[in-house]
């Protein structure tokens, strides 16, 4: 059995061990779950220090036969690209249990549901990221839709139950067009060399070009519903307001990444010529995003309606760099995908123990906490310059490589796209000198400074933030080869660097 | 001289002892004191059904296939599609057994005096068992008949028992009268349908053998041959409930008896379906370029029109017979595939489906207040804080008709349009999967209702099931979710019986 199926089944396991400790004894499941989320990601990295760099092809490879009759296995592996996304996973749940230690205990259910549901997300969230069989991989791709709807629904707040069932049927609606597309690949993998969901085999098929569009498109609008993209974001918004910061930050650290992680995983590789066809029209789309997240959050009153918007501007960022075919591009937009993780993980968490010393998510009603509560204020300072890219933090270098391999090819997004740093700085810094500076405004005189629980919880993500804007060189070097790989697979080459006449 | 014809009896043999053992249970009926007989019924009627299971077993191998002179063809689908009848019978009737969904006397008129003594003496209509038995072997009859007299002989002698039955509730009787009458007026006329049609196709062909419609295809003018197809298709449709036939089944899914109409939307279709995949693969499969674009027509419009009129619906029951019309329509999607794939997608569907709507009916008939059962999804309000459990479970079968991953539903999915995708129908693959975006809707709002409204103050509440009712429910709950992870434990069956012998 690999190391990668273990970590897979270790959350399993542990939501197990949590149903048989009684539900009254709320303090003993949480630590539990905390221990064991811990454990997951301590393994998960000494998976990270044991995966060769060097090469290229899938690692901790497994296979077993699932359903025979379809020619469907439970096969699994990483390259550096799933590797940093399952890390990403596993180090952001623990932070996210300590981070929210109370959050389960005013939800609809008891905390013992919080956290089962939590453990079965992540071992699906691992799961979706390992799979190398298109079939495993959408079961683990809809199958994770179910717990994150009922954490928004049971443990939410204000209009829970329509936020949770928007983003169901959103992302339901994308996952059977997927289907659709996926019943397509197979049929035609059957006609050619043997029905088969292996997603190497797969990726040698030969398409003719209609039907390639097509099925491009089934999984692309799957994947662009997750990821959100511009026009099909409606959704994230009103997820993000109604779920606990802690669901925030599984939905939009990790979930959505899902969606980009797609777009690269089998939009590029299984349809390279499609993806040809439609990516002027994705850039436009990303650079839209970019826009309109920027200016939306720009309008927001609502603190996590704000990191919502900003999260559509980020990965408006992440899809230009994935389709700009350049492997600057596609290194930035997998560092990217990291980042944001991090970053949004900060702003939420920050942001959600504001909001509950508060008692309020309107920005409006906060004022001067730097006076008040000067650790809480750094760290959300530091978490909001993450989020506009400041040098020096992390976002920052992935913001550049995304720029840098998009405007070699297409230089006019590029322009446009950094248009997008500069509204970050409007959408940022606004709410950071209302909430952190000036007098301290009524209401918030004598709000707590963060307690040791969640400093312990949030040093890591600082840490990370930090680290990796003067040393991205660990992760990039995990994703780096795999990204050119991907570039060189879909037929790409870097365009040599344009020379003015 | 005559010689005696040989009949094949160890063929038979598994549909004789359904109807011996209804044939006992009249018998029961007459010479047995009131109150042992309910005892008595059930026992017989598990045992016939075990029985007949054995004896399917013991002849699942066997060579020679074809008995009563050519009339019946039991080959390895007609096997599998029996044995799933009777095992999905035998859930049924543990359902069933549970005597206080039905009617005390049926004669007594509603709301009379003589009702009234019937509840007071507890006095129970057992002739409910016999009723089922004979639905059942009529069933298994429909499923292997392969000639068009034989197909009618069967197709009557399951629906009479259930427009009998559909009559027999215990509560609103006079809803569950009327819905019987409509579905006795309108099967009467799709029987009429079916038996013109199998005269065109005679007319045509100079035989009623399906072998030998099929081989007759082409010697003599189509327009005989359009209209015959036609014809038996609207009478097969009207029992599968495909749209436009459908209009009966929301109301007799409401109105009857609540184990009665478990038993018909899990036996019924996978019967009428066994029929429709033998007659259209062995009779039609050579004139498929008539009847091919009339079925994906009827399929689409089916799926599109069960998902979206069941937006509507604020009744349960009546939500599930418009989810039931929409997997009609996929499972047509599997007839129109006509390869070996669509069968054995097919012969999984049903199995799985079966299941589900077994268990899903029986969870309904334990959610009660004061005056009976409560099927008014307004008042499941708060349901997953009153008894998580059975919501948990009711909420697992929706979201496997709706098709979610890690379901038995979404491998019958995948299977079926697969298929049909492999035969060049991709249209209704597309169809398939926007209306199965579309169901997903009413599904989840059932979830939300239970699970994330607050309860109001209802005296509805989930009676605990006598032990019959739970060994029913958790049996096909526990079949739902282990062919869900573990889908080829059937599914290579399926393929090994994906066999119709021509």
């Amino acid at each position: 059995m690999s190391l990668l199926t273990i970590i897979g089944l270790l959350p399993l396991i542990i939501s197990v061990l949590i149903v048989a400790i009684p539900s009254k004894n709320v303090g003993l499941i949480k630590k539990v779950a905390f221990a064991g989320t811990t454990l997951i990601a301590i393994i998960s990295i000494l998976l990270a220090i044991g995966f060769d760099k060097s090469d290229t092809s899938l690692q901790y490879v497994q296979s077993n036969a699932w359903i025979p009759t379809f020619n469907i296995n439970y096969s699994v592996g990483v390259d550096g690209i799933s590797l940093v996304l399952i890390l990403l996973s596993t180090i952001l749940v623990p932070i996210v249990v300590l981070a929210t230690w109370h959050e389960s205990d005013s939800g609809r259910w008891s905390a013992k549901v919080f956290y089962v549901l939590i453990l079965i997300l992540e071992t699906l969230m691992i799961g979706v990221f390992a799979a190398t069989d298109l079939f495993l991989f959408y079961v683990f791709f809809e199958a994770m839709l179910i717990p994150i709807y009922f954490l928004i629904g049971g443990y939410g707040s204000g209009n829970k139950s329509a936020a949770a069932v928007k983003f169901l049927l959103y992302s339901l609606f994308g996952g059977l067009l997927m289907l659709a597309s996926i019943i397509g690949v197979y049929v035609i993998s059957g006609n050619q060399i043997g029905a088969t969901f292996d997603l190497a085999q797969l990726a040698t098929l030969e398409i003719d070009n209609r039907t390639e569009n097509f099925l491009f498109l089934g999984f692309f609008i799957a994947f662009a519903i997750k990821a959100p993209l511009w026009p099909f974001h409606t959704w994230l918004p009103d997820a993000a307001k109604a779920a606990t910061p802690g669901t925030s930050v599984l939905l939009l650290g990790v979930l959505d990444k899902v969606g980009t992680y797609g777009m690269i995983r089998f939009c590029i590789q299984l349809f390279p010529d499609a993806s040809k066809t439609f990516t002027p029209l994705i850039i436009t789309l990303a650079v839209i995003s970019v826009i309109y997240g920027a200016f939306m959050a720009i309008g927001q009153k609502d603190i996590k309606g704000l990191i919502a918007f900003t999260s559509i501007s980020h990965f408006g960022f992440i899809t230009m760099g994935i389709f700009a075919m350049t492997s600057q591009g596609m290194s930035g937009a997998n560092l990217y995908m990291v980042n944001h993780g991090f970053s949004t993980a900060a702003l939420f968490l920050i942001g959600g123990w504001m909001m509950m010393r508060r008692g309020s998510s309107t920005i409006s009603d906060f004022g001067g906490l730097q006076r008040v509560t000067p650790v809480m204020a750094w760290t959300f300072f530091i978490a909001g310059m993450s989020g506009l890219a400041l040098p020096g933090l992390s976002s920052f270098v992935s913001e550049f490589l995304v720029l840098v391999g998009t405007y070699t090819r297409y230089p006019v997004a590029a322009i446009i796209g950094t248009l997008g740093i500069i509204l970050a700085a409007l959408y940022i810094l606004i709410p950071v000198q209302k909430i952190l500076h000036g007098p301290t405004t009524p209401g918030n005189e004598n709000l707590a400074d963060l307690n040791l629980r969640e400093k312990i919880a949030i040093t890591p993500v600082i840490l990370v933030i930090v680290i990796m804007g003067f040393y991205p060189k660990p992760v990039l070097d995990l994703i780096n080869p795999t990204s050119e790989q991907v570039v060189t697979n879909a037929g790409f080459s870097d365009p040599a660097a344009k020379v003015g006449k | 001289m005559l010689t005696a014809p040989s009949l094949g009896y160890a063929l038979l043999a598994p549909m004789l002892i359904v109807l011996a053992g209804a044939v006992i249970g009249v018998l029961v009926e007459a010479f047995v004191g009131k109150t042992r007989r309910i005892a008595i019924q059930v026992t017989l009627s598990i045992g016939a059904l075990l029985l007949s299971l054995q004896q399917l077993w013991r002849i699942r191998d066997l060579s020679s296939t074809t008995a009563a002179v050519g009339s019946v063809t039991i080959d390895k689908a007609g096997i599998f599609l029996q044995a799933t009848i009777l095992l999905l019978a035998v859930a049924a009737v543990l359902l069933i057994a549970d005597q206080d969904n039905f009617v005390a006397q049926a004669s007594a008129l509603p709301g009379s005096p003589e009702e009234r003594t019937a509840l007071q003496e507890k006095s129970a209509q057992t002739e409910i068992f016999p009723l089922f038995l004979f639905a059942v072997a009529g069933m298994m009859l429909f499923t292997v008949a392969s000639d068009l007299i034989t197909l009618f002989v069967a197709l009557e002698v399951f629906s009479l028992p259930l427009y009998l039955l559909a009559g027999l509730a215990r509560r609103r009787r006079l809803l569950s009268q009327e819905s019987a009458l409509k579905y006795f007026l309108l099967g009467a006329y799709a029987s009429a349908f079916f038996l013109f049609g199998a005269a065109f196709l005679y007319g045509y062909s100079g035989t009623i053998s399906l072998v030998g419609i099929s081989a007759a295809v082409g010697s003599a003018n189509d327009v005989f041959l359009l209209i015959g197809i036609v014809f038996i298709s609207v009478g097969l449709l009207f029992k599968v409930s495909a749209v436009p036939f459908h209009s009966w089944t929301p109301d007799v899914y409401q109105g009857a008896p609540t184990p009665i109409t478990a038993f018909m939307a899990a036996c019924t279709k996978v019967a009428a379906f066994g029929a429709i995949l033998r007659i259209f693969y062995v009779g039609f499969a050579e004139s498929q370029t008539i009847w091919r674009p009339i079925i994906t027509t009827i399929a689409i419009i089916t799926m599109l029109f069960g998902s979206i009129v069941a937006i509507a619906q604020r009744d349960v029951k009546r939500m599930l017979a418009y989810s039931s019309i929409a997997h009609a329509g996929f499972l047509l999607s599997g007839v129109v595939a006509l390869n070996k794939d669509g069968l054995t997608a097919s012969l999984f569907y049903l199995f799985a489906y079966g299941f589900a709507t077994l268990a899903a009916f029986g969870i309904i008939a334990l959610i009660r207040d004061s005056s009976g059962e409560v099927s008014d999804l307004n008042r499941w309000v708060g349901l997953g804080k009153k008894s998580p459990l059975t919501a948990a479970a009711f909420s697992f079968l929706l979201l496997s008709f709706a098709g979610i991953p890690l379901t038995s539903g979404f491998v019958g999915k995948f299977a079926i349009f697969s298929a049909a995708y492999q035969s060049g129908n991709i249209s209704l693959v597309v169809v398939g999967v926007l209306a199965s975006a579309i169901a997903a809707f009413f599904y989840i709002r059932v979830i939300i209702m239970m699970f994330f409204t607050d309860p109001v103050n209802d005296s509805v509440s989930v009676i605990i099931p006598s032990v019959k009712s739970k060994i029913s429910i958790s049996t096909s709950l526990l079949i739902s979710l282990v062919l869900g992870i573990a889908p080829s434990l059937l599914l290579t069956t399926a393929g090994n019986y994906a066999n119709f012998i021509r």
